[in-house]
């Protein structure tokens, strides 16, 4: 049998020490009545015979489309290393660093993720990362909560509704109250969001760059929200967070995001990570595991969990939360990643697709018809409206292999000829131009 | 250890009662089985406490429980050297080791005596 | 070993793209963006593939050691499926490609995936549907109790709590008390759950017990039967928390034996790496009864044979994860049930459960084992005795096996044996791995007899001794940019 080693005359001498003359014995617990009604599986296949099938599936996926698809999910390169890096067995085959001294490089990477990202974000504080984005965000509501003993808040219509149809279950479920206070035209709208603002409020959500692709400035909102005691938490693009002002310098409280795009493939959803990141002051809320430095007896630096009491395995029904994973090895990617590019690289990486972004939208809005939904300041991503709707050309571009963009219609009514285009560095200028001259052909 | 002059909850709180104010701690048998304690949450300046309802909360390396009021008032002061050095509850628990300090608004009605709390703590071991 | 950031030069090139013609104020207004860099380090390709080589090295992981922690089913993962998942048609594809209107035809492959990796975990589990959404165990735990919820909402049921027995994970009341419910304990007689004890927890606020079986103890819950029937007599639905299925594929399954909602756990019983902590995945299955209540979006079939992705289930619970789950470890696991099929999964309950019973009888002599009877796939022994007698506690046992090279059980788990110390060492493992853990430990007993300092003062082999976890939480240093707090 594949991976079972134990050869017959082992099996036999195994259950000799045992005292049980055959493995049934083992399974005499089972009650008869418990016994399988069926158990209907295909035969084993071979190592090739599965990876004939597979890549016979994978086949069915098509993948040969030039694709402005973002909307949170993004295609950045990811440098060969990474992939070299990360599949050492040393760390996909370990487990939570329970054993501190055999898993130090495990930790020490934790450690070094965490730094990245507060580094990246201007915070004090990260765990070592939570399921994906949108779990982030529903655990830094709950940070808010328990910070402030509060259990309503704000999050901008503007905040991935993916993510918010997610939070929607939880919260909705959970006790909290989540008002979504209404985009403008693709925009936070600040005159509502701040009218809805009491003192009842536990913390506002914002995402920058915004859903439609718009930087705005939240530094007022925050503001405002600390003044009434509640927390500001943003959900930011981390390859952007290379160029734009840090959430901390606008005075958000706690910044997450969603990983994916610092070094992991798409793979149809997942597994990507969560990032949390906070000031000190809400450390002690911060949920999941988190790594902190020691020494042990000869004084050596060394790396362990810490803050553990407040876990699940330990606090049982009081824990601050019920995660006790963490995407490790997606946060190894992460930290690779940003080791390998740099400042510099993540900001060539962040600019080059900046630049294809603002071309694209430039070429886009030269079509008589086509025009931005709002003058707004974007960076590689961008909303523009259509003269038809927006799944029809979606539809149309789609037979000669673009993917033009993200269709709003599903997830905001009113906003059915609104396209979300985005554009990484691996966008070719020439692609652009034929996307341009297709939309202007619909015409 | 076991002072006489205090009293005390089944949850392994203590109280010193002085006039119409109660000094606040855990137990040295409570800091016993916590081990070593790294953080304490106490509540604010002026909050109301119930006796036997929550206070805060203590953590240990390996352990983090609750803490119950054993009096009813008003919180008019917090041990903030706890902050810093949350160590001083496993060295002096009855001493620079308190919680806080309430200013009572009815008499505690289920505080045991020294004596009863030593029956608890045997059988808590 | 140094961290990365202080490795850093200031100038040396890293993995670079072409220098951008303009500038970032060319585009958005100066006070949109970042005053001075993140300062993330400044390295060249190798300075960074040596860092992350020599950090591996300071790990053990099932590829170099025996890795016998117990409730984790530390199995080998097989190298093939790492090649699958990296299949550019997988990797590569978008998650909100079948969104857009005819695309589902562009993902009929993954969509296949998903389909075929519910059928047959249903088929595994006797359980009716499936949803591939949560993303760990815990969070189909949470996704589990959140159904159990809607379905007694959905009759008008007034359900309040719900029951786990007093060996249960921590995730179990962890979940379900942050779904709302209130969670009441239940105490086990004999290592496993009391018949009497439930009875007497059991009332008509209960919604759900929540039962691990085999239990933590690695016991199988023998009067199951007749507690499957007092809890549906009792109107409350039974939760198996799939952590340990790797005991008993083949051999029972839960949606026959009356379970009404679990998760599985597809990086242990499916062999998909743990990642060093994740990522997991948490597939929920549900009997036909609650199939109406499972998280959209789901995967159905039409008659033509294409896939595509179903909204409409208006008494759904929502949404539990943004996408379709972690899709990649999704494939591995849906890799590894194609290449074992129905004998191999039968083999690995039967070979999981043969290989603890024989490190049970052949430990007998050397720890304390207290519930000592035909084990499933794991068993708890107790260094209570030594504890006592020499001081050598569960822990310096664990750290004395790192100096020789295995992994350490889990230790101080299940809560209800002191000095627990918790081993499984799952199907993968040869008799001779088997035989010089049990040989090692032998010797690290006889040590703890005569030399009980020796035992205390391990590890030594490592690149570390014994960290000090009260420093790390009084001084709270998270990041190498945090000083210490006082």
């Amino acid at each position: 049998m594949p991976y079972i080693p134990h050869t017959p005359e082992e099996v036999r001498e195994m259950l000799q020490s045992v005292g049980v003359a055959n493995v049934e014995e083992l399974f005499a617990d089972i009650p008869r009545e418990l016994r399988p009604a069926s158990f209907d599986l295909p035969p084993g296949m071979t190592e090739m015979g599965v990876r004939d099938r597979l890549e016979a599936l994978a086949a069915k996926n098509r993948i040969d489309f030039v694709s402005f698809l973002g909307a949170g999910f993004y295609d950045h390169y990811v440098p060969s290393a990474v992939d070299a890096l990360a599949s050492r067995g040393e760390f996909y085959t370990a487990y939570t660093p329970y054993q501190a001294e055999a898993s130090q490089g495990t930790l020490q990477a934790i450690f070094e993720f965490q730094t990245a990202v507060c580094r990246l974000f201007g915070m004090d504080v990260a765990n070592a990362s939570v399921y994906d984005g949108g779990t982030a965000i529903y655990e830094a509501l709950m940070m808010a909560v328990r910070q402030t003993k509060r259990a309503t808040a704000l999050i901008c219509e503007t905040v991935s509704p993916i993510y918010r149809t997610m939070l929607a279950t939880f919260t909705e479920k959970l006790g909290l109250t989540l008002t979504t206070v209404p985009h403008a035209d693709g925009l936070t709208d600040f005159t509502a969001f701040e009218a809805a603002l009491d003192s009842r409020c536990a913390a506002v959500v914002v995402q920058n760059p915004n859903f439609f692709g718009a930087v705005q400035d939240y530094a007022a909102l925050f503001a405002k929200a600390k003044s009434l005691g509640a927390l500001s938490i943003a959900s930011a693009y981390p390859v952007m967070a290379s160029l734009l002002a840090t959430p901390r310098s606008m005075g958000a409280d706690i910044c997450v995001a969603e990983g994916q795009s610092l070094g992991l493939p798409l793979s149809f959803g997942g597994p990507y990570l969560g990032v949390m990141t906070c000031t000190k002051e809400l450390a002690r809320q911060m949920p999941g595991r988190i790594v902190g430095r020691t020494a042990d007896a000869n004084g050596r630096t060394g790396y362990v969990l810490t803050l553990q009491a407040r876990e699940q395995h330990i606090r049982r029904q009081k824990a601050t939360s019920n995660i006790c994973s963490n995407q490790a090895l997606c946060a190894l990617r992460v930290l690779i990643h940003l080791c390998l590019l740099g400042d510099e690289g993540l900001r060539r990486q962040a600019l080059n697709s900046v630049e294809k972004a603002h071309y694209a939208a430039q070429r886009l809005t030269a079509i008589p018809g086509v025009r931005l939904l709002n003058d707004a300041p974007f960076a590689n991503e961008f909303t523009v409206v259509l003269p038809g709707t927006a799944l029809e050309s979606c539809s149309n571009l789609m037979r000669w292999q673009y993917v033009p963009g993200f269709p709003l219609t599903r997830y905001y009514p009113g906003l059915e000829n609104a396209l979300v285009v985005c554009c990484t560095e691996k966008h070719r200028l020439s692609d652009i131009d034929t996307l341009a001259d297709m939309i202007g052909a619909l015409q | 250890m076991i002072p006489g002059d205090l009293k005390y909850t089944k949850s392994h709180e203590w109280a010193r009662i002085e006039g119409d104010t109660a000094v606040v701690g855990i137990t040295d048998f409570a800091q016993e089985q916590l081990g070593d304690i790294t953080f304490v949450d106490l509540p604010a300046l002026g909050a109301g406490l119930t006796e036997g309802a929550e206070l805060g909360s203590i953590e240990s390396v390996k352990a983090a429980s609750d803490l119950y009021s054993p009096v009813t008032g008003e919180v008019s002061a917090v041990n903030e050297a706890l902050a810093s050095e949350p160590e001083l509850v496993n060295r002096e628990p009855y001493g620079r080791g308190w919680l806080v300090k309430v200013k009572l608004a009815a008499a505690p009605e289920n505080l045991l005596s020294a004596g009863d709390y030593e029956a608890v703590a045997a059988s808590d071991h | 070993m140094r961290t990365v950031f202080e490795k850093s030069r200031a100038g040396r090139e890293g993995v670079w793209q072409e220098k951008p013609a303009a500038s970032a104020s060319d585009f958005i207004p100066a006070g949109l963006l970042r005053g001075r860099e993140a300062n993330l380090p400044s390295l060249s390709e190798l300075d960074v593939v040596r860092h992350f080589t020599r950090l591996s090295r300071l790990n053990f992981g099932v590829d170099a050691n025996f890795y016998p922690l117990g409730s984790c089913t530390m199995k080998y993962n097989p190298k093939f499926t790492e090649v699958v998942a990296n299949l550019p048609g997988f990797a590569r594809l978008h998650p909100l490609a079948p969104q857009l209107c005819v695309a589902a035809k562009w993902c009929q492959g993954s969509l296949e995936v998903i389909y075929e990796t519910e059928r047959l975990l249903c088929e595994i589990t006797g359980m009716d549907a499936f949803t591939l959404h949560p993303m760990a165990g815990a969070h189909g735990e949470l996704t589990g109790a959140l159904i159990i919820a809607a379905y007694h909402a959905d009759r008008g049921n007034k359900k309040t709590k719900i029951l786990c027995p007093d060996s249960a994970h921590g995730t179990n009341p962890a979940s379900a008390a942050i779904a709302g419910f209130e969670v009441v304990s239940v105490a086990s007689r004999d290592g496993i759950v009391d018949p009497e004890a439930l009875a007497a927890a059991l009332d008509d606020s209960v919604a759900a017990v929540m039962l691990t079986c085999p239990n933590t103890l690695g016991l199988f819950e023998r009067h199951l039967p007749k507690i499957v029937d007092m809890i549906h007599d009792a109107g409350a639905l039974l939760y198996y928390d799939g952590a340990n299925l790797n005991a008993i594929l083949g051999k029972m399954r839960p949606g026959d034996a009356g379970f009404d909602v679990m998760h599985v756990n597809l990086h242990k019983t499916f062999a998909t790496p743990h990642g060093g902590g994740g990522p997991g995945s948490g597939p929920v299955g549900v009997s036909a009864a609650l199939a109406p209540y499972l998280p959209i979006s789901r995967v159905v079939k039409d008659e033509e044979g294409l896939y595509y992705l179903d909204y409409d289930y208006p008494k759904s619970i929502g949404y539990v994860a943004p996408l379709y789950g972690n899709f990649g470890v999704i494939l591995k696991a849906y890799a590894y049930i194609l290449r074992l099929g129905r004998e191999g999964l039968i083999r690995v309950s039967e070979q999981a459960v043969l290989a603890a019973n024989y490190l049970r009888v052949r430990l007998e002599s050397c720890l304390d084992i207290p519930y000592n009877r035909i084990c499933m796939h794991e068993f708890v022994a107790s260094a209570e005795k030594s504890a006592q007698a020499t001081g050598v506690r569960a822990l310096d046992l664990a750290k004395a096996l790192l100096d020789r090279g295995h992994h350490a059980p889990t230790i101080y788990f299940p809560l209800i044996v002191k000095e627990a110390v918790m081993i499984e060492p799952t199907e993968t493992e040869s008799k001779d791995t088997l035989d010089l853990f049990v040989e090692d430990l032998q010797r690290i007993a006889a040590q703890a007899e005569h030399a009980p300092e020796e035992v205390k003062a391990a590890p030594r082999a490592m690149p570390v001794g014994r960290l000090d976890e009260t420093k790390a939480a009084r001084d709270m240093v998270l990041t190498a940019d945090l000083a210490p707090a006082r």
